[in-house]
């Protein structure tokens, strides 16, 4: 058969075949034992054309609801931002694309480049000594941080904070049991880590605490007192955070911690259900030769010109083996990319200003939510997230907001019992005055 | 191409340029002293750049003109198949529809999303010929470890908590171990033979009732099939251990053999090598497992039903290793390689695996002259030579890759398997032509005669990249890992 992606003809074929000296291409595959040759084809649907197939692809795209056509005030760990068009541009450019792993840097010298910026950009955001160049989620470099503290401390406990996104505390649970880490869970106290709680639970069998900033209620909390509280009893700090916000807040590596980890999905990556989104994972200097992944570093050639190679790689699997801390190999180097094109665009007045637009937003929407007759819960400071009291089914109150063309707030019962009947309603700088208004309003008509 | 220092973006910015469009504001203006509590409001601005939309074009572009994909040239690192990434998938990919969705929204607003992700499970398990599908593992290594996990957790369900150990391959990838120690067992390196395949005796050795599982690539890391995989999974069965199948190279075995045929109980893929989804220059990838049923009860949370035409996901899995990765796995590599399965169909797919192993055999035989094959058996998708020979001449594999550089391809895949001295492990993949392979060949025959006659040329290799040889012994002794204004 010929297909627009294998260029071989039939005389290609019989020549190279000549070459191996073989009548049939069967035959080299002779040495597959008789008993588990497959035979035929698989039963799998035909091929389709390139006109079929977009056709047939883009009615599946249409069955779903996007965020270009629906208000979406989803956030929850993912969120609807501003994604400067340059973005895609910078990432379509398929020498980028379509590279593997820098392991050549006299031909790879733009990859280990971008990769170096983005380091860069990411300690500048969390103040962190050093980052390495991406993991594959938010949620997957919380875990590998709690695995990196449990054998920096050789302790066997993580104290997680119930304010920490649940599914991200799922994949710490998952990856800890795989090293036979024990992981507790530090209470919240009107949304945010219950300090009384976390100074009873801190002891010297912990290896780190683990929170998130902003946390899940997308409240502000504490991290410098929650830092020396992990400190004095000798664990190491880690906090999971939007890098997005950090924009405006103080960054973690200000306030005591020794790893910051999160995901820059906010910074020009598609929602895409979920993913590929980009991990990040920043550290303290002392902990450099304990970061999982690759990192990029500079140097010279002979010439004494500039240019940058993957290093410290004696931490990686492919040469420890066994004895690596961290099986990580492929990562998200493409969404780095993004994130890095993203905070490029945005720099250092628009990182400020997004983060700003965010606060003010939200805020706005608290209030309007208040001035409805609507609780809203935590006094405390609010970033994107707040949490609104529904009085009844939130997912019967997104049906209906469904029907108007919004996309409501993430069903907080669904993770957190006490919280049955309540949204976790996100606003990005992506909302207007007008859709928050909407959404305000159609819930009123629910309530009345 | 010049070579210059190239300025880094931190380098070219000027302050008050800006480079965003974002949204107006159109809510009141708040003090951010009222908003945030003291001392949470940063000092210190994260000092990003300060450009405009083109110079971050100009830029960029710099960049990846110094960078080599696929589509800058040929690409034959081994184990990695480098082939065509094609572009339906990326536009695919894009829609709105898949693109910007967000994954918590209601079921019922996403089922196209979950017909594409039910579908892929379906394509893959017959692909692979097991029971059932998982695609959340975000790349082959995580899959490893997700497997891993799983079998862990199977055993431990039998009550059966001895199982420390998991058998390696000393060919195979390095993840294999690595992924090992991080589901917590011991790895044990199982010895390969004369022949390049595992030692049946050396495994018969180390097998026992302490043994969690054994890790395989079929075709192995040589590119050679395990002939004697049947036997194989006897001995591991028989004392209660799991199989495990390194789908890495399943690009050589497509339509020809299956790994659940082959009594393999798990396997993982990867969607970023055999299926198109690009690498991206490391990522991201995807690394779907299939497991037989006895691990079914195992899988990671959730995982995907389809009842009367509705797709929901399942949560209440009391047995399952839990969440391996927020929501539901990379998505975006899903489409990708959804659309090149649905762009093949079942006899492209075979062609697929037909053409990357004649390609291989092919070029195999043509340098077979100039460098030592340690294997001489046909191979699958990819074959290893030796450069011993070279070696005795004072010139490495190391610069003969760096004398590639020269001649515009990207190198093999160099020292790997360990178990071949100055190893060169070169896979063509079936996206290429018998011109550009011929041209490869050619090159590297040619470097070799250098060796004889002008190693100078071949030991001081690069000459013509935009930067020579760079000295990774002060990379790695005086890291350097950001930028700091001098």
């Amino acid at each position: 058969m010929q297909h627009r992606y294998i260029p071989m003809t039939e005389t290609d074929r019989d020549e190279m075949m000549k070459t191996i000296g073989i009548t049939s291409v069967d035959e080299l595959f002779e040495d597959i034992p008789e008993k588990v040759r497959f035979k035929g084809e698989y039963n799998i649907k035909k091929a389709k054309s390139e006109t079929s197939l977009t056709k047939e692809l883009s009615k599946l795209a249409a069955k779903n609801a996007d965020a270009r056509t629906y208000a979406s005030f989803l956030g929850a760990g993912v969120y609807d931002h501003y994604k400067p068009i340059i973005v895609d541009h910078v990432i379509s450019r398929s020498e980028f694309y379509t590279a593997y792993t820098p392991y050549q840097p006299e031909i790879s010298q733009g990859e280990l480049q971008a990769i170096f910026e983005f380091q860069t950009m990411i300690c500048e955001l969390t103040g962190m000594d050093l980052a390495n160049s991406s993991m594959y989620d938010g949620g997957t470099a919380l875990a590998e941080a709690g695995t990196l503290a449990s054998g920096h401390t050789r302790r066997k406990k993580l104290l997680v904070s119930e304010t920490v996104n649940p599914e991200s505390r799922d994949v710490v649970l998952s990856y800890a049991t795989g090293q036979y880490i024990e992981v507790v869970t530090i209470p919240q106290k009107d949304g945010v880590t219950d300090m009384a709680k976390l100074e009873e639970m801190m002891d010297e069998d912990t290896a780190a605490v683990l929170v998130q900033y902003p946390n899940f209620f997308g409240q502000i909390e504490d991290i410098q007192t929650i830092g020396e509280i992990a400190h004095a009893k000798g664990g190491l700090f880690v906090v999971s955070s939007n890098p997005l916000a950090l924009g405006i807040l103080t960054p973690p590596g200000k306030l005591g911690a020794d790893i910051t980890v999160g995901d820059a999905q906010p910074f020009g990556i598609p929602e895409s259900f979920g993913g590929p989104h980009c991990g990040y994972f920043a550290v303290t200097k002392k902990l450099m030769r304990k970061v999982p992944g690759r990192l990029v570093g500079e140097t010279t050639d002979d010439e004494g010109r500039r240019g940058y190679v993957l290093t410290l790689q004696a931490r990686e699997q492919h040469i420890r083996r066994d004895k690596a801390t961290s099986n990580i190999c492929s990562n998200q180097a493409l969404n780095a990319l993004a994130a890095s094109v993203a905070m490029t665009a945005l720099g250092k007045v628009g990182a400020q200003e997004i983060a700003y637009q965010n606060i003010v937003k939200t805020r706005y929407a608290k209030e309007t939510f208040e001035k409805a007759g609507f609780n809203v819960k935590f006094s405390g400071s609010h970033f994107n997230e707040i949490v609104v009291d529904c009085k009844q089914s939130v997912k019967e109150v997104n049906t209906r907001l469904f029907a108007k063309g919004i996309i409501g707030g993430y069903d907080l019962g669904l993770t957190y019992p006490e919280f049955a009947n309540h949204a976790l309603i996100a606003v990005t700088e992506q909302r207007t005055k007008e859709e928050i208004d909407a959404l305000v309003q159609e819930m009123e008509a629910l309530h009345a | 191409m010049h070579k210059d220092n190239q300025a880094l973006i931190f380098e070219i910015t000027r302050e008050g340029r800006i480079g965003y469009s974002l949204p107006e504001l159109d809510v009141p203006e708040l003090d951010l002293s009222d908003l945030l509590p003291k001392g949470f409001v940063r000092e210190e601005v994260a000092e990003l750049p300060e450009v405009s939309e083109l110079d971050i074009m100009r830029h960029y572009t710099a960049l990846s003109n110094r960078n080599h994909g696929i589509d800058s040239g040929f690409y034959p690192l081994g184990s990695c198949t480098m082939k065509y990434n094609p572009k339906i998938n990326e536009s695919v990919a894009r829609y709105p529809g898949f693109a910007n969705i967000h994954p918590l929204q209601d079921e019922s607003t996403v089922q196209g999303a979950l017909e594409v992700l039910y579908d892929l499970q379906e394509h893959l398990v017959e692909i692979t010929g097991m029971d059932e599908v998982t695609l959340q593992p975000a790349a082959g290594a995580h899959g490893e470890w997700t497997a891993l996990m799983m079998i862990r957790a199977f055993h431990e369900a039998n009550g059966d908590f001895k199982r420390t150990k998991v058998l390696v391959p000393d060919s195979a990838h390095g993840t294999n171990p690595a992924s090992a120690t991080v589901a917590g067992f011991d790895t044990i390196t199982v010895k390969s033979g004369e022949d390049g395949l595992v030692d049946l005796e050396d495994l018969k050795r180390h097998v026992g009732d302490d043994t969690a599982a054994l890790m395989l690539t079929n075709p192995n890391t040589l590119g050679l099939f395990e002939e004697e995989i049947l036997e194989m999974a006897e001995i591991v069965h028989a004392a209660g251990g799991k199989l495990y199948y390194d789908g890495a190279n399943l690009n050589a075995v497509m339509s020809k053999a299956r790994p659940g045929d082959m009594g393999f109980d798990a396997v993982h893929l990867n969607l970023h090598k055999t299926f198109t989804g690009p690498h991206g220059g490391g990522g991201p990838g995807s690394g779907p497992v299939g497991v037989k049923k006895d691990l079914i009860p195992f899988l990671p949370k959730p995982v995907l039903v389809k009842k009367d035409e509705v797709y929901t996901f399942e949560y209440n899995l009391p047995q399952s290793i839990g969440r391996v990765k927020p929501f539901y796995g990379n998505f975006g590599i899903y489409l990708r390689a959804y659309t090149y399965i649905r762009s093949m169909g079942p006899d492209g797919l075979k062609a697929v695996t037909e053409y990357a192993v004649l390609n291989a055999n092919y070029m195999m035989r043509r340098l077979e002259p100039h460098f030592d094959l340690p294997y001489n058996r046909h191979c699958k998708h990819e074959f290893v030579l030796s450069g011993r020979r070279q070696k005795k001449l004072g010139v490495r594999t190391l610069d003969m890759a760096k004398r590639l550089l020269d001649f515009g391809y990207h190198p093999p895949t160099i020292y790997f398997p360990l178990n071949v001295e100055e190893g060169m492990m070169i896979e063509p993949t079936e996206t290429e032509s018998k011109e550009t392979l011929d041209a490869f060949c050619d090159a590297l025959i040619q470097i070799a005669k250098e060796v004889e006659e002008n190693p100078e040329i071949v030991q001081n290799a690069p000459h013509t990249t935009v930067i020579n040889r760079l000295d990774e012994t002060k990379a790695a002794r005086f890291p350097v890992l950001r930028y700091t204004k001098a």
